[in-house]
């Protein structure tokens, strides 16, 4: 294995997922042997916390301490849940783990089970990955039949099932208490909190629910040491991340390198750069609900403190970027419409607040922009911060608009002015 | 009725979860990869096994994307509107797939071939613009890309 590459060094560059035997060779459930073998529960947990592991799913929050607030006495059956409900626009990384190296994600989930004294876990996939739903499902089925999972694990008295379970399409699911909604048959409308999944999650009973990649990373950690994988990284958020690029760069893609790496490195060196003829004008640093970055950003480190340093959010990690023949404006209505669509209709500001951004910003690209429309958007954006709702969507939405008017507000006022869009 | 085969799928699910109600979005998928899309009567027919009313049904089924409370061509075409896609040139991929297939997003075709869906964002984003025809991804469409792809669908 490449050691600098824990999670997809192994993948192989046809396509083809690594099976049991392939995963097996390079290490894999090995860190589960060494679980099961000789460290408690609350062993794994403190690795992990030392490890400094935070979330990949875009809030970051630690992985350990998240594990940790499962109570020693609380009932069962107890649930762990992995996020795979990857819907965040301009997000693609979750996708290339289920498909090319599913075990890593059951490994990651077993952990996360025996960490929580978990008794059942469901891999919870957006529907349209029917190439990784296939996969995860084979991986699951090798794993049953080779003792990994079930009744009575590697003769540990540990027993943990996983299940698999296809969305039926909803940006919501992916918000954790969306999601527990839609595991149990519901709408996925978030839930008041607290009480938080630990205390009261899927079925009123323990929860502990984590993105893929952070799952993913766990097998590496307990076989390698919490100090090996802290090695991995420039920043002080352990490990590697997996980054993405997406819009009119040369080499569009993913790429796994150490946490910490700087924007510039990211889009100059992997991505190749702009295409030709073509400037950076800006970028969402980790996923449609990330406030815009400019070119005077790019040395900025992609770790969670780094990226918030600059005024945005690490996310996902996957960059969406704007040039400078495509209108941001345009980009923004874009999302708008986007967060507009998928709000669940649960809170005020949300329903009805994003439906009159992307109104506004529609007729503006239309050429039917009036004066006040700026302020109007800001005051809108206001309502969407934390607090005003019950999830994180409004929020987001508030992100790429409230700082798209910040950097690109003379781009807004001429298409008032003008009434025209000035890229049309 | 529920069909035999619906039926074992389905119950297929119940070990899987605490509830029946649980698996309703299951059994929804099941019904619909058999006839195409819930009707009224499939509705009834999945609430009558799982203990649920149509209401109750419907107000799931209404939530989700990939839920079809109306009838559908015999081909879904699930175009990608996010934002990658739109910077990629999404907008013209659409164009071209409403001029080919004379409709507009949303409908389909006279000859119940093809459904056009705007959806959103497909996580393929370093191959926009991408979309998926029925459980198939296509990626880094063009209008030629599009042309032979459909045509491998009838």
């Amino acid at each position: 294995m490449p050691d600098d590459k824990p999670l997809t060094g192994n993948m192989r560059s046809d396509g083809v997922a690594l099976d049991l035997k392939a995963y097996e060779r390079a290490g894999g459930y090995e860190g589960l042997r060494k679980a099961l073998g000789g460290m408690t529960p609350a062993a794994v947990i403190e690795e992990v916390k030392d490890s400094n592991l935070r979330g990949r799913g875009g809030a970051g929050f630690p992985t350990g301490l998240k594990w940790s607030f499962i109570p020693d006495k609380a009932p069962h059956p107890r649930y762990v849940v992995a996020n795979g409900d990857e819907m965040e626009p301009g997000t693609f990384k979750d996708r290339i783990l289920v498909e090319l190296d599913p075990h890593q994600l059951v490994e990651g989930m077993i952990l996360a089970g025996y960490a929580t004294g978990a008794d059942i876990g469901y891999a919870f996939l957006r529907g349209e990955y029917t190439v990784g739903a296939e996969r995860v499902a084979r991986a699951i089925a090798e794993a049953y039949e080779a003792g990994y999972l079930g009744k009575d694990i590697l003769h540990s008295g540990y027993s943990f099932e996983i299940y698999l379970h296809l969305s039926a399409g909803r940006y919501m699911c992916g918000e954790e208490t969306g999601l527990l909604n839609a595991l149990e048959g519901k709408r996925a409308n978030p839930r008041a909190k607290p009480p938080f999944p630990p205390a009261s999650g899927l079925f009123g009973k323990p929860t502990t629910i984590n993105n893929v990649e952070t799952l993913c990373n766990v097998p590496h950690i307990i076989r390698n040491g919490a100090g090996w994988y802290r090695g991995l990284s420039r920043s002080k958020d352990g490990g590697t991340k997996i980054y993405g690029a997406s819009g009119k760069v040369k080499r569009p893609g993913l790429w796994e390198l150490p946490m910490g790496t700087t924007i510039r490195e990211i889009i100059e060196e992997h991505a190749g750069g702009m295409r030709d003829g073509l400037q950076l004008r800006g970028l969402l640093p980790g996923g449609a609900s990330t406030d815009f970055l400019t070119g005077e950003h790019l040395d900025a480190p992609m770790d969670f403190a780094g990226v918030q340093s600059v005024g945005s959010r690490l996310g996902t990690g996957t960059m969406i970027i704007l040039d400078d023949k495509t209108c941001p404006v345009g980009m923004v209505s874009n999302l708008e419409h986007f967060f507009s669509q998928e709000s669940c209709g649960w809170c005020t500001p949300c329903w009805s607040g994003l439906g009159w951004a992307e109104r506004i910003l529609r007729a503006m690209e239309e050429g039917r922009g009036k004066p006040g429309d700026l302020e109007k958007l800001a005051f809108q954006a206001r309502f969407w911060a934390p607090g005003h709702t019950f999830c994180a969507l409004a929020p987001g939405a508030a992100e790429p608009l409230q700082s798209a008017l910040k950097h690109f507000r003379a781009d807004f006022e001429r298409h008032i002015d003008e009434k025209r869009c000035p890229w049309k | 009725m529920l069909t035999p085969e619906e039926r074992t799928e389905i119950e297929a699910e119940f070990p899987h979860y605490p509830n029946r109600k649980a698996v309703c979005i299951d059994a929804m998928k099941i019904v619909q990869k058999h006839r195409g899309w819930l009707s009224d009567e499939a509705l009834d027919d999945i609430g009558e096994l799982l203990g649920m009313s149509s209401t109750d049904l419907d107000g799931v089924a209404t939530f989700y994307n990939l839920l079809f409370r109306r009838p559908v061509g015999r081909h879904v075409i699930y175009l990608c509107d996010s934002v990658s896609c739109w910077i990629m040139g999404g907008d013209q991929q659409r164009n071209h797939i409403c001029k080919r297939l004379g409709i507009a997003s949303g409908e389909t075709t006279a000859d119940g071939r093809f459904t056009l869906l705007p959806v959103v964002c497909l996580g393929a984003c370093d191959h926009a613009p991408v979309m998926m025809v029925d459980q198939d991804t296509h990626r880094d469409l063009t209008p030629e890309k599009i042309d032979q792809i459909l045509e491998q669908y009838d």
